[in-house]
Formats: structure tokens, sequence, C-alpha cells
């Protein structure tokens, strides 16, 4: 585990288990201090790392943000923060340790002193705290600001590390909203920060069951023989939340459930499920295997078919009057922004070849679920009655992402008593029933990861280019569609989404679980 | 913290002079009625302890089981004498994650527990023992040992002979062994571990300071010494626990220090001091990093395999 140059450290041994990975001196820079997702996610979530014992001593955390405070302000966020947030209880000797090594500039993303007084920071820090330049710059700020903050690090001479120092950035989806912008966004960071040195979050990955699925699949011979169209009838992807945009519209309109959700979440399970076994757990092995199977994905000819996408309307959820998405505040009554899609993919592979990938995912939706359902097909013959087997259905086997994270697996059963009678039942497997180990939280994962220069759980440029070369044929031929008057179907708050998509799937005798 | 599927708490059943037929038949109807009959329940923890003992113990268990569902096995071992009696009180829920028996073992039996965990055990998945103050004589082949593929002592929680029951452990030492001192010391190790690769080039020696009696303190003077291939010393402090580690390196002394059990200070050369939080850590927390993984701890092996070489060689 020795890192190149330096000779290996005797007290580290592969096959010792217990010692856990402690990133090495280091600081963070978190961009947008002020946003939801560094007081809800980032700040808990180091507190939670520091908790654990995996930051070094000396970590730093420095907070760059337009507003008029000073150390004190900002510890006092940081600390409003993670004990609103943290999810590990609160100890007074973890927060002191944590709140020495925070820091506070002042200043917009145009104001060249105060990436001035930024350096000076990083300086001081690596002097007083021993960082050793070694810093990771989060940019929890939407994507049009990357540029400005980019080309400022890259002027100060922040973006390269001095010798035997690093340089991470830290960027959050959305990673552009289509091919063009994706490739820009890219090539504004490539051109700043070294290869490797940028990591895209996407706190789904850092979920356990996803890492679940690749156990599931290539450490069972019970399931792999299955996953294929000798068996698959068809495979439903779902990311299902119970809540509206909210104060989010800003952000929202124009981006919209295909582009917020589908591209980068929905299409990364796709892929899980599609691949091909890696020939290990390295990185580099599963990109591989991952962007093999998202070049695989087609789309149907007929994409006014074969898709579907819907806007809630006002109505009741969960025994609350809500509002439509029109009503919501700051979006415009001629918004065509989609709040449910619904597409249908095939993966033109010997594998998968005729099974389609029905991936949905919506807004204040009947509850908050992400799943993945294999559904098989019928049993090519019963020797039962009809009646017999008026109650079986398909089989399916379905993995949990959240909540209750776990996997079902749906066959028919006899039901007790004198007649012949077959009826779907559900066997349960409870993720945290049987490992009930505290699971990190995405983000702490996820952190540490970038701190260790650990990349297997960032999707890779490739795969981010590749998921929108997939959806930007969607997105075109519903422009066309609402520029033909014919724009987002309105479904009912707290249902199951519009009647279209129900028809996508009914036109091949096929139903959406209910999940 | 989630817990399965109606374990909500309930009263734990009282069976008197029964048997593991009976218990196992209890369990179930347990399951039953907490409106789970199924299993997620992934290892069986054994805990055999002195009656004396046992309210402590099973407090740790019970905690160390909200991480890891198991079928908890407490075998309380009353006194030896008179004619056998096992008394059992078993239930799911109460603050347990998985399912708990309390086993009550009077008479003769008590020498003959392994008869009446058997049965017990769920299918399959492993098993794991814990002795919270008693240490056996030979883990590994102990009756009840016997059965468990991770076999957990405490030589700190001894009630006495503390100075040598390490190098007892250590001598019998077995695939699936392992102590709770070992992991008292895991936290430690770890900074140190890290510390080092900011410390560039061979250590020469150092010295491990600690109370007199402390069995982690042995252990990390021996990681210590046959990772590095130095001398370590033993200095005595009055504690609490491990004190200090101090690492002579090319570059300077790598000192790590603690002197309250709480807050300790990392010196590394030409970096200066560090503050960080170091808690010793309690017993439920020490359980649950052993029952995390049940293979055999290679690094543990090895250590012991120091510490009785060493003691061979003193003796």
């Amino acid at each position: 585990m020795s890192r190149a140059g330096t000779p290996a450290n005797p007290l580290r041994d592969p096959r010792d288990l217990r010692l856990p990975r402690i990133a090495p001196p280091c600081g963070l820079v978190l961009f947008g201090v002020t946003g939801d997702l560094a007081a809800h996610k980032v700040m808990p979530a180091i507190y939670d790392l520091a908790s654990r014992g995996l930051l070094p001593p000396g970590f730093s955390l420095v907070g760059f943000a337009r507003r008029d405070w000073d150390l004190a302000a900002f510890t006092e966020v940081v600390r409003d923060s993670v004990e609103a947030h943290a999810r590990t209880p609160f100890r007074e000797d973890v927060w002191r340790q944590l709140a020495e090594g925070l820091r506070f500039v002042s200043g917009s993303f145009d104001d060249d002193a105060a990436f001035e007084r930024l350096r000076e920071t990083l300086a001081e820090l690596d002097e007083e705290r021993g960082t050793g330049g070694n810093h990771a710059f989060y940019l929890a700020i939407p994507p049009s600001q990357f540029a400005a903050v980019a080309d400022q690090l890259q002027a100060r001479g922040l973006a390269s590390a001095p010798d035997g120092g690093w340089r991470r950035v830290v960027v959050e989806k959305p990673f552009g909203h289509d091919l063009a912008s994706a490739r820009e966004l890219n090539a504004v960071l490539d051109e700043v920060f070294p290869r490797g040195s940028v990591f895209r979050i996407d706190h789904y990955r850092g979920k356990e069951t996803v890492q679940n699925i690749l156990a599931i699949r290539f450490a069972n011979t019970l399931f792999e023989p299955l996953w294929n169209n000798h068996y698959v009838d068809h495979v439903q992807i779902t990311m299902a939340e119970d809540i509206g945009i909210g104060s989010r519209a800003g952000y929202y309109d124009g981006i919209g459930a295909a582009r917020d959700v589908i591209q980068n979440h929905l299409l990364q399970l796709l892929a899980l499920v599609a691949m091909e076994e890696p020939t290990s757990f390295e990185a580099d092995a599963l990109v591989t295997e991952k962007v093999k199977a998202l070049s695989s994905v087609v789309l149907p000819p007929r994409l006014d078919l074969a898709t579907a996408r819907g806007q809630y309307a006002a109505g009741w959820a969960g025994g609350h009057p809500v509002a439509g998405f029109h009503e919501e505040e700051g979006i415009p009554a001629s918004s065509t922004t989609e709040t449910y899609a619904a597409i249908t993919l095939g993966v033109d592979t010997r594998r998968w070849a005729g099974v389609p990938f029905y991936l949905r995912t919506g807004k204040r939706l009947a509850r908050r679920v992400t799943e993945i359902a294999l559904v098989f097909k019928r049993a090519p013959h019963l020797p039962f009655a009809p009646t017999m087997t008026q109650e079986l259905g398909q089989n399916a086997l379905v993995i949990r992402v959240q909540p209750d994270e776990g996997m079902t697996v749906r066959f028919g059963s006899k039901v007790p008593g004198a007649a012949m009678e077959i009826r779907d039942v559900s066997m349960d497997f409870a993720y945290g029933g049987s490992f009930n180990e505290e699971s990190p939280e995405a983000y702490e994962r996820l952190i540490l990861d970038v701190l260790l220069g650990d990349p297997p759980l960032f999707p890779r440029h490739e795969e981010v280019e590749l998921s929108w070369r997939i959806l930007d044929p969607v997105l075109a031929a519903w422009a066309r569609q609402d520029a033909a008057g014919r724009g987002p179907q309105p479904y009912a708050s707290g249902g199951w989404g519009p009647e279209s998509a129900d028809a996508l799937l009914a036109r091949t005798d096929r139903a959406w679980r209910r999940p | 913290m989630s817990t399965p599927a109606g374990t909500t708490t309930s009263r734990l059943t009282a069976l008197d002079d029964t048997s593991a037929a009976a218990i196992a038949s209890a369990l179930r109807a347990a399951r039953k009625e907490a409106g789970s009959p199924a299993m997620g329940m992934v290892l069986t923890l054994v805990v055999v302890v002195p009656e004396a003992d046992a309210e402590r113990a099973l407090e740790c268990a019970r905690r160390a089981s909200l991480a890891h569902p198991a079928r908890v096995l407490a075998i309380v071992e009353g006194a030896r004498r008179g004619h056998g009696r096992v008394d059992a009180r078993v239930g799911v829920g109460d603050g347990w994650s998985g399912e708990i028996a309390i086993l009550t073992l009077h008479g003769e039996v008590v020498d003959h527990a392994d008869s009446l965990v058997l049965p017990l055990l769920l299918p399959d998945s492993p098993v794991a023992v814990w002795w919270p103050t008693r240490t056996p004589e030979d883990p590994a082949s102990d009756p009840v040992g016997r059965l468990a593929g991770r076999r957990i002592t405490d030589v700190l929680a001894a009630p006495r002979g503390r100075r040598t029951l390490l190098e007892r452990v250590a001598t019998h030492y077995a695939p699936g062994n392992t102590d709770l001192s070992w992991a008292r010391i895991t936290s430690w190790r770890a900074v140190l571990a890290a510390a080092l690769d900011q410390a560039p080039g061979a250590v020469r020696g150092g010295h491990v300071v600690a109370e007199r009696v402390s069995p982690g303190a042995d252990l990390l003077v021996a990681w210590l010494s046959a990772r590095l291939g130095v001398e370590i010393d033993r200095r005595t402090s009055s504690g609490p626990g491990v004190t200090e580690v101090c690492l002579d390196t090319a570059s300077g002394p790598l000192v790590l220090a603690r002197t309250d059990g709480r807050l300790a200070t990392l010196t590394i050369p030409g970096r200066g001091e560090r503050r960080l939080a170091l808690p010793r850590r309690e017993v439920p927390d020490l359980l649950m990093e052993e029952l995390r993984r049940l293979d055999e701890d290679e690094i543990f092996a090895e250590v012991s395999a120091r510490i009785a070489d060493d003691a061979g060689g003193a003796a």
C-alpha cells in the first residue's frame, strides 16, 4: 500500500483488516457553504468522519462564501449543521478537534483579493497544521460558476500542488444538461486540474446496496444463470420521490426529471444490472464494463411510444393538500419541464437483446422508493388448470435500494387447503436485518475516497458522456412535442404517475410494479 | 438505527428446568408472535459467563447485537454442585436486535454446556463465543469453544493473574482466537500506521508506556517490534491504559501521547504537534469490532506468536 516514491510502511499490511483507512494530512475547501448541500450533507459527513477517527490530525476545513462572516460566525454555522444532521452523536472533544481546523474566507468568485486570501490561508494551514499542500476543493455550487472558480484557482496557482502534495476537485451532479454542455464543463475542469484529480460525486453510488448489486451478481451462483434474456422478461428501474420540487424551482425549471435523475442515477443502476463480470473490483475494470454496457444501450425507433412524461397536478398526497407543479413558486405557467419521466431502453448484447429496460422517475409520487425489479418470464408450460394459477403473477427479483435496503423474491406457492391454488408470495431479505452495522452515510464514504484519492465510486467522464448520448435524442423528441403543443401530461399528486406511462407498458401487455 | 420488523419490546418467556428442544420451540414461538417468522440473523453469539458477572456482560452483548443481529445464547454458570438443572429466559426484541436466550446452569450440567449450545446454533451461519471475564485454559479445545469459529477472550477483565494470562492466551493461539485487548489498541495502531507514513526512514527503536498491568500495551510492544524489527521497551506509568508510544525514526522521535484516556497529542518529526481524540473504547464497541470479521486475524496470530516466543525464551 505504499505510495509511489516512498518505501513501504512496515506497520501496514493488507491482511490487517482492522486498521481503518485514515486520510493523509489534508484540508478541504468548501465553496457554497451557505447551500443546502453543504449544510445537510457535506459538513455533517466531515464531522462523522472525524468522529470515526478517519480524518488525519490537523485536518482543516476552509469555508468560502460571499458572506460577511468572521471565523466565529462560520464555526457557529458548521456546528449548527453538524448538530442538526450528523449521524454520529455530538461529542465535544471531537468537535473541538474539528473546530481548531476551521477557517473562513469571505468573498465572491470574481474577487481576486478573496482568492489571494484563500491562497494565504492554505499556505498558513500547511505551515500551522501540517496539511502538507494536500487540498481538495469541493464545488458545492451551480455548474455555471465552475469556470469562474476554476480560473481563479488557476490564476492564484492553487490548482496545481507543490511537490509531494495533491489537489483534487469535487463536483456534484448535474454534470451538464446535455452532451455538449457536459463536454464543455469537462473541458473547463480538465484545462485547470490534472487528469484523474476531478471527482464527480453521485451520491447514490455510495449506497451500500449499489455495491451489493455487484456482490449479489458476481459472488453467487444462484442468480447469475437467470440474469439474461432466456429468463428475464423485462427490467423496471424506479426512483420515486414523494416530495415536490420545494424551493428548487430555479434549479429544476428547464432541467426536469430525466436530466435530474435518469441521466445519472438510473442509467448507472442500469449499467450495474446489465454489465458483464468485471475482471476485478478495481475502478478501471468496473468502468470498462459499465462503459461497455452503456455503449450497448439503444433507444426504440418510436420515441413517442417508448417514453412518457408528466407534471404533477394539485391534489392530495399522503393526507395533505399539495400544490401542482405550475403553482409552485418560481415556475412559469408555460413551463414544459417534466416532473415525471419514463423511458424504454434496449441493451443490444447477446445477454439482453429483446429485454426492455423501463426507467421511471418522478416527484410527488405515492412514496419515496428506489428499486430495480427483474421480472421473469412465465413458465413455458404450467401443469395446472387455469383456475389453479389465476393468482400467479410473474416471478420477480427486486433489489430495494432505498428505503429498507434489501432484496425481495416473488414466486408462487400453494395456498394451504384442500384445493390446489397457487398465489404469489414474497421472500424478503432486509439488509439491515442481517447486518445492522451502522452503514456510513454515502457522503462519508465519498469524501473519504476523495481524500484518499480512491476513485472507484465516482463516474468517469466517459460514463457521463455516454449517458447524455442516450438521453439527448429523448430530450430532442420531447422538445419537438412541446413545439407541436403536446407537452407533458398532468398526473395526480400522490399516485404513481401519468396515464401515458401506464399506456407505455400496456402496449406490450406489461404493467408497472407497485413498488 | 433500524431493528428488524416486529421486534418491538416484548417480555422474555421464563422456562424452568428446561431443555434445548423446549428452548428452541420457545424461540420459534417468540419470533412468530413478534410478527416475523423469518430469520435475518447471521450469527450465533455464545456468551459464557459466571453468574456474578452475567448482568454486565449481557448488557454489553445486547449493545453489540444492535450492530450484528445475532441469536445470543448466554450460558450463565451457577454452582457446579448438585444435580443438573437449566433455567431459561428466552425472547426476541426487548432491546435485542435478534433473539436472546439466557440459560442459567446449575450443577453438573455446567460442565456440559456444549450439549445445550449445539442444538441451539443457527443453521450454517458462523458461531462466536465470548468469555467476558473467565478465560479458558485453551479456548480452542474448550467444549463450547470447539463449536465456535470465533473465540473471544478478555485478558484485561480476568479476575486475577492478568500478567501471565496474555502469555497463556498467546501460547494457546489457534486460528479464530482473539482477545478484546487487541481491539482495545486498534485506534492506537491506526494512528501510528498513518503517522509513520509521514516520517520516512527506518525506525531504530522505541517504547510503549502504560499502567503496570496492560495487556494492550504488551500487544502493542509485540506488534511494533514484530513489524519494525527493532527492540521496543515497555515502561510503566499510572495510566489510564496506554499513555504513550514513541518511535525513534530517522528524522527524530515520533510520539503519540495520551494521559487522560481521551485526548492525545501526536508529534511527528518536522511536522509539529497535533491533538486528536483517542478515547478509550467501551466493551460493546470492542465486541462489535470482533464480530465484524469472522475469519482468522493473521496479524493477531503473528503478534501472539511473538508473545509466546518471548515468554518461552524468558522461561
